[in-house]
């Protein structure tokens, strides 16, 4: 049975107020208004004030504006035919294909029980050998791109989409600038992966309550492929977007705000969607990499701080690199032992070497003598920057091990690198003429 | 008759109810929705409106569902067999759970804590005739590696006859062990389980004593400069990645304790899953039995209802608590207690509460200061004594300490080992800062000498923020030593690898005798010719020392390392001035700038 009323009590921001009986927390409603229709959410009963976000927002509505209730939550629709398809932050179309509406399944979804979780063994080759030779990405596992605006962090998401070894695709846009979701959908497009992918967008063009939907709306899709037995990852570009559009609904709702403004459960909201990264034992499994710019590049923002706490790590990206120091995938250790004998050495040598060039570039700077070793090590550095952490190079694991090696041939005698003698004797690259 | 009412509204995970008659203020209710029953606890009462907590997920609910009340408040239900349980925090047993849900949490599910048809082997200790109390012992069942007493339920408050006991034999948990008798003549019939209400402190002991022996954790940083006590209280506040988990869960492998209980409230499941997966094939070092037969696993991860880790922490203290009145020590580790002030600030912002500071409320200084208390050394009324050693972590907003629960917990514990950011991006683990910690219990070091050691530390930072400024080339030499010398310190000793099987967990004897050694190498006065001759001593004696830590005690190659160690100081020693630390006058500040001012008049 459906519920329709004609007198909206309230409205403020983008939140109205309906007298209405028998309605349930969490269900949806349709608003007609001059505009046009829009979607809303039940967030609030009060007896019989019911309170519903307005996902087009709360402008041009009227207060005679009819409120048609569905008697259900947000749904989405879930089938194979998702595949290669854009939507927006609704569950709609975007890409002009027929809209979908069979086997629809709920969002926001309950927790995995804790016991049924394994732990992680397989890594996700992403073919960047800043991540998977130094920071290597691990399936069920939660990480955030700390970055700024200005970053490519849009351009690292699309190719990790396009080369990452997994089954399907999830990118969730929230905020997206139209000509960033314009990029996506080519960039996709040409390189052949649009069909292993679907994509939920939001651009910042569209009502702030569709944003909120965006990592739900996605990881609901994902959850039920995982369960089918597919490898996911979802790529969601960016939260604090997302954080934001929850800051704005909860001010509007007259919530006591904790830290800068933002709603005290900023933590446990965001954890409901991290936490959804799992691997199901005799399924499939979800992966989750979520761009979160942090305001004025600072990691302690309520944003990036919350998330830290709650992913296994983060890449940094700065000045278009993923940062060596800093960035850390905290579960590598779990399978990084089974990829290659010289994986793990290679990892932090590189980097200790690494660090002891930019040593030297702050000697340069201060106006130092440089030395035999310094130089060297300038050499090192260049080499290393250029051929791995190079965000455009796109190589195998193995390659970047071996690459790996030939930098630091070129570069050293095998003494001055400080590895383990048995591992110089079976990798340093032997056939070095001079 | 039970209580009903009826849902007026809801906002979150917090509902309000109209209802008819008398309700207590926590008590548990059930809203019926279709044929679930979801349950939810009573926080706030005004009129015949009520408000109430709802510890699962609230979609779907509408005005006007039915509520019932249950005339009891959120309780726990104790006896044998709680060791090794897996429990969400309002004790469902996850695994037993997800037999039957599968993959998912399912809301309104909620099964026995306890298994209703294992039989436990019962001796009875107590005579027909015996007069008791609560908390005094019936009989005992063999749990595990311990024996588990049978006492006289928490919750009989009277004095008792023993009328009947039940012989030797096997029974569950549901049987009659016993028939009592209070003064009056009332008759009670009592099994082996009970209930008790996790938000009150067990009170059925006889006196309550002051912690004063450590608590072994064997590692080497906090029983020797930061020590916990049994029955004590700490915690660790520190900033994302500088290894807070990683720290509790060494803690929880290696302590010298009976029973542990971990409270993994509102973090990552991915790290509860470590232990949940690993502790059953880890040897308890202690009996060599598993050690998820001392564990007890209170899990209430981040994405589950908040409600239930508001009520986690106290479900996980309570169960310490009985175990405690059987005389046995046990230790209550709470990851993290921030997310348990969070969920107590969401609910207070619900409720429309004045907040304070931060938004959170007014009453979290009390509330936390409650939960420390709830730790304690008690002597029981069979002369036994029992302890709960209460661990929190603090995940600080920004790694502020300065903020509002890092600032009410160190009001009210004992030690408090801060974890540092530096540290930890330098890779020194464990990252617990050895200027900025501190404790108030005595460790298994005689003070004085722990006092000269941090007398070092605080030098050596001394001449290192001078160094930057200044240079090494501005540095003098004795300035230098003695900056070394606080950094071979922090190297050796420390820091300590959680991945070497020696040097992960360092024994009581252990380290007193390492640490002898070590103060020999801090106060002696040493001949250098100049700094990299200085540095590179120091790095021998590091490389060597560390070696040490990796050979197992008392073996042959320990003693040669440990020779050749003191021959490399001989070699460079001009005086030992032990008496620094071991003479019985007061010493005042600056010990080890002493023995640079020695070392300045030597030469």
């Amino acid at each position: 049975m459906r519920k329709i009323y004609n007198t909206i009590s309230e409205i403020s921001g983008n939140v109205i107020s309906v007298y209405a009986e028998g309605i349930k927390y969490g269900e949806m409603a349709e608003i007609t208004s001059a505009h046009g229709k829009s979607l809303a959410e039940v967030i609030r009963l009060e007896r019989d004030k019911v309170s519903l976000q307005v996902f087009a927002g709360g402008r041009g509505i009227s207060t005679g504006d009819e409120v048609r209730f569905s008697s259900s939550p947000m749904k989405v629709s879930f089938s194979d035919d998702l595949m290669g398809r854009i939507f927006d932050g609704k569950g709609y179309p975007r890409d002009n294909g027929p809209r979908l509406s069979e086997n629809l399944i709920e969002i926001g979804g309950p927790s995995v029980n804790p016991a049924k979780r394994i732990i992680p063994r397989n890594m996700i080759r992403t073919g960047i050998p800043m991540i998977d030779l130094f920071n290597t990405l691990v399936e069920s596992q939660k990480l955030p791109i700390f970055s700024i605006s200005g970053e490519p962090y849009n351009e690292l998401l699309a190719r990790i989409a396009m080369q990452a070894e997994v089954d399907l695709i999830i990118l969730g846009g929230c905020g997206l600038k139209y000509d960033d979701y314009l990029f996506f959908k080519d960039t996709l497009e040409a390189g052949g992966s649009l069909s292993r992918s679907i994509l939920f967008v939001h651009t910042a063009a569209d009502p702030v309550v569709e944003c909120l939907m965006v990592p739900d709306i996605s990881l609901a899709v994902a959850e039920k492929f995982a369960l089918k037995g597919k490898r996911i990852l979802v790529l969601i570009t960016d939260m604090t977007n997302f954080s934001d559009a929850m800051k704005e609904i909860a001010i509007t709702m007259e919530q006591v705000p904790s830290n800068r403004g933002y709603p005290g459960d900023l933590y446990s909201q965001l954890a409901a969607r991290y936490e959804k990264a799992v691997d199901f034992e005799g399924a499939g499994s979800i992966t989750i990499l979520a761009v979160t710019t942090m305001p004025g590049d600072d990691v302690t923002h309520p944003i990036p701080d919350n998330t830290g706490y709650i992913t296994e790590g983060q890449f940094y990206l700065r000045h278009g690199r993923i940062e060596p120091f800093g960035s850390l995938s905290r579960l590598k250790q779990l399978v990084n032992a089974k990829t290659r004998d010289d994986h793990r050495a290679l990892m932090d040598g590189m980097i200790k070497i690494y660090a002891s060039y930019k040593e030297t570039l702050e000697k340069r700077s201060m106006g130092f003598k440089m030395s035999a070793w310094d130089e060297k090590l300038l050499h090192y550095g260049v080499l290393f920057e250029d051929e791995l952490m190079n965000l455009s190079v796109n190589i195998p694991l193995e390659k970047a091990l071996d690459k790996g090696w030939e930098i630091l041939a070129e570069c050293f005698t095998p003494e001055e690198t400080g590895f383990r003698t048995e591992l110089l004797n079976r990798f340093w690259p032997k056939k070095e003429a001079s | 008759m039970t209580v009903k009412g009826k849902v007026v509204g809801v906002y979150g995970n917090m509902i309000s109810v109209e209802f008819d008659g008398n309700v207590q203020m926590n008590e548990v209710a059930y809203l019926v929705l279709g044929d679930k029953k979801l349950k939810s606890e009573v926080i706030r009462i005004r009129g015949k409106q009520a408000e109430m907590q709802i510890f699962e997920i609230s979609k779907g609910i509408g005005i006007g569902n039915p509520v019932e009340f249950s005339a009891g408040l959120l309780s726990s239900t104790v006896g044998p067999g709680l060791l090794g349980q897996i429990y969400d925090g309002l004790q469902n047993p996850l695994p037993q759970l997800a037999e039957q849900c599968g993959f998912f949490l399912e809301r309104g599910v909620y099964l026995d804590p306890l298994p209703g048809d294992k039989k436990w082997v019962f001796t009875p200790h107590a005579q027909p005739g015996d007069r008791l109390t609560r908390g005094e012992v019936l009989g005992s069942v063999p749990e595990g590696i311990f024996t588990h007493k049978i006492m006289v339920p928490f919750n009989l408050y009277a004095s008792y006859t023993v009328k009947k006991i039940a012989p030797t034999g096997n029974y569950t948990i549901h049987d009659i062990i016993a028939e009592l008798e209070d003064q009056q003549g009332n008759a009670v019939s009592v099994t082996m389980s009970f209930n008790w209400p996790v938000k009150r402190a067990v009170d059925a002991y006889a006196e309550r004593l002051k912690p004063v022996d450590p608590l072994v954790t064997q590692i080497r940083i906090i029983d020797t400069l930061f020590p916990v006590c049994r029955g004590g209280t700490y915690c660790i506040p520190g900033p994302f990645g500088s290894g807070k988990t990683v720290l509790q869960q060494l803690i929880s492998r290696y302590a010298d304790i009976d029973i542990v209980i971990i409270a993994a409230c509102g973090e990552r499941a991915g790290e509860v899953v470590e232990t949940l997966r690993e502790f059953p094939g880890l040897p308890d070092p202690r009996t060599g039995r598993t050690l998820m037969e001392r564990t007890i696993i209170i899990c209430n991860t981040s994405s589950m209802p908040v409600a239930a880790r508001e009520a986690s922490v106290y479900t996980a203290v309570t169960l310490g608590e009985y175990y405690r009145q059987m005389g046995l020590n046990v230790l209550l580790l709470a990851d993290s207690t921030s997310r348990w002030a969070q969920a107590m600030r969401e609910m207070s912002g619900r409720l429309e509460e004045i907040p304070g500071e931060e938004a959170f409320p007014a009453y979290l200084e009390s509330v936390i200061a409650a939960f420390y208390e709830r730790s304690g050394i008690v002597r029981n009324k069979d002369g036994s004594i029992g302890s709960i050693t209460i661990g929190g972590t603090i995940s600080p907003a920004g790694g502020n300490f300065e903020e509002p629960v890092t600032q009410a917990t160190l009001k009210v514990v004992g030690a408090f080992h801060g974890l540092s950011r530096e540290r930890s991006d330098a890779r020194r683990y464990p990252a617990i800062h050895p200027l900025e910690s501190w404790s108030k219990y005595n460790g298994i070091v005689d003070r004085k000498k722990v006092k000269f050691a941090r007398d070092v530390l605080f030098r050596s930072d001394e001449v290192a923020q001078m160094m930057k400024v200044v240079g090494e080339e501005g540095t003098s030499l004795d300035d230098f030593i003695a900056y070394l010398k606080g950094e071979f310190f922090d190297a050796v000793f420390l820091q300590q690898n959680a991945f070497d099987p020696v040097d992960a967990s360092t024994p009581r004897e252990r380290q007193h005798y390492v640490f002898e050694k070590l103060l020999q190498i801090l106060v002696a006065v040493l001949e250098m010719s100049d700094k990299d001759d200085a540095r590179s001593f120091f790095n021998q004696m590091r490389q060597k020392f560390l070696d040490w830590n990796g050979t197992e005690m008392n073996t042959d190659e320990f003693r040669s390392i440990e020779t050749e160690l003191m021959n490399m100081l001989r070699s460079r020693e001009v005086e030992k001035l032990e008496r620094i630390y071991n003479s019985q006058e007061q010493s005042g500040e600056g010990d080890a700038k002493n023995i640079q001012h020695h070392q300045r008049d030597i030469r």
